[in-house]
């Protein structure tokens, strides 16, 4: 087991499906997750946005160990971090609008504010015309633009995209890595999971490198 | 552009909570809460109204009434009434008429027990207001007629008490079997809507949603459908109140009068109780509920 102590850092180590795995990134760092599939990089990402424990090892995200907080606290933490689901994770009985707005009513933002954000958010993405649809009502890359709009509306600390280019053609996925990118300027952590080799050599960051559920490269 | 409502079903619970089923049952439960509520407040008003009866009657048998008593060249009816009016805590002593002792006697011994080979004594009765035992004034009895039995409906009325406790009590139990099986119901409902809309659960938590945040949200939709049901089982339960309270009012004393019966005014402001208790098991059964399926997912 192994932690980084300060800053914000992502140590995890399963033995389930990925073991002996420590890392750190540091604030404001960018980077690429890549190894072949089931290499283990939706569980790694798992363990980032909270949605697993580890069963043994420490797991430290924006300063704050896991393992030792509160319920709510835990979901406050949740709050910091923004989550692209490889299958988008849309709730189906809402709008594009109300899924995009869902992080900013948690968080008890004012409808106004939530009005503005989502709106230029969605616009951004190419959707401002499709803002009461529901997601069975869109096209795959449609859905995936929401669902990356939902993860990014809160400002979060750390985002964390499991194949965020994978339904979206070049001209779409150009712009997801233009805000991505543009995010991370502005200090948010990102770790972006992908098959895509092209994208990473466009966009060079250090990189994950999982194999068979271990870490085989850093940097 | 679309404004979006502010208050949204974020869980789509309208649809995994159904709106007909668990009103259904609730209301049920509610409608017999409401008659085992009606139960026990008619039980205690008719122990209250037949031990202030019963408790203080006094009754009085002479046997043999029209043979003179030993002592006073009177029958022993007469001697017997003598006592009775000379002790203490004895109020208001008659002797029943002959038209009154044949519509006593009639159920049993038939029409006209003037005819009958067996002799019938004479009935006086008086209220009792005395906190000792009959044994003097029977010794009294005797001595001034011989084989005059008397007896008060203290027994009776410590038998009624008896009885009227344990309605009481089997109406506090069916109450409280009614609220545990109402908690149940919810817990299944709740259950079945935490099933049906796990995955919106899990992305929501994901979110940062807090504990609060979602059982909240189901147990406001709990509470407004056990309300709204408790509310129509109790309004329900009505007709069948008015029709036990016309049954009952001749055994509560209650003079018969023109047009609907009534209840019982404590029944009327207990019967709003029914939709807030439903309200509030809802609540606390619904919070519990959630709250410990989510300590489960993460």
């Amino acid at each position: 087991m192994k932690y980084r102590r300060a800053g914000e850092a992502i140590l995890a180590s399963s033995p389930d499906v990925i073991s002996d795995i420590s890392f750190a990134i540091e604030d404001g760092g960018f980077r690429w997750l890549t190894g072949a599939s089931g290499a283990g990089k939706t569980s790694l990402l798992k363990l980032m946005y909270l949605a697993e424990h580890p069963s043994l090892g420490r797991i430290d995200i924006l300063g704050t160990q896991a393992a030792r907080i509160s319920r709510r606290e835990m979901a406050l933490l949740r709050r910091r971090i923004g989550v692209v689901y490889q299958d988008f994770r849309l709730l189906d009985h809402l709008s594009a609008y109300d899924n995009v707005a869902l992080p900013m009513r948690l968080a008890r933002k004012s409808e106004a504010q939530i009005r503005a954000d989502v709106t230029e958010l969605l616009r951004w993405v190419g959707l401002s015309g499709k803002l009461d649809r529901r997601p069975a009502e869109l096209s795959g890359g449609e859905q995936q633009r929401i669902a990356i709009a939902r993860a990014v509306v809160g400002r979060p600390k750390l985002l964390v995209a499991d194949e965020p280019t994978g339904n979206l053609d070049d001209d779409q996925a150009e712009r997801l890595m233009l805000l991505i990118t543009a995010l991370n300027r502005l200090g948010t952590t990102v770790v972006v999971a992908t098959h895509n080799l092209n994208l990473v050599r466009r966009y060079p960051a250090p990189r994950l490198e999982l194999a068979g559920g271990r870490l085989v490269a850093d940097g | 552009m679309k404004v979006a409502p502010r208050r949204i079903d974020r869980l789509g619970l309208r649809s995994a909570m159904a709106d007909r089923l668990l009103p259904s049952v609730v209301g049920a439960m509610s409608f017999l809460a409401v008659l085992a509520l009606a139960g026990t407040i008619a039980a205690a008003t008719l122990a209250s109204q037949w031990q202030g009866d019963t408790g203080a009657a006094l009754t009085v048998q002479v046997p043999d009434p029209r043979r003179l008593a030993a002592a006073g060249g009177i029958d022993r009816t007469a001697a017997v009434l003598g006592v009775l009016q000379a002790t203490p805590g004895v109020t208001g002593a008659r002797a029943l008429t002959g038209p009154e002792l044949d519509a006593l006697l009639e159920p049993w011994l038939g029409q006209d027990t003037a005819k009958l080979a067996l002799p019938v004594p004479a009935v006086i009765t008086a209220s009792w207001s005395g906190t000792g035992s009959l044994d003097g004034l029977r010794a009294a009895l005797d001595e001034a007629a011989p084989g005059t039995l008397a007896e008060t409906g203290a027994r009776w009325a410590a038998r009624v008490a008896a009885l009227t406790g344990s309605l009481q009590a089997s109406a506090a139990a069916v109450l409280l079997i009614v609220a545990l099986v109402a908690a149940a119901v919810l817990s299944v409902a709740t259950h079945a809507g935490l099933a049906q809309r796990r995955e919106a659960i899990e992305i929501i938590h994901g979110l940062g949603a807090l504990d609060s945040d979602i059982a909240d949200r189901f147990a406001i939709r709990a509470t407004v459908l056990a309300a709204a049901g408790a509310a129509i089982g109790a309004v329900l339960a009505l007709p069948v109140l008015f029709w036990l309270a016309a049954l009952a009012a001749p055994f509560a004393g209650i003079v018969p009068h023109p047009g609907p019966p009534t209840l019982p005014a404590i029944l009327w402001i207990e019967l709003p109780a029914v939709p807030l208790a439903a309200a509030a098991i809802g609540w606390v059964t619904t919070q519990f509920t959630v709250r410990g399926w989510l300590r489960r997912l993460a």
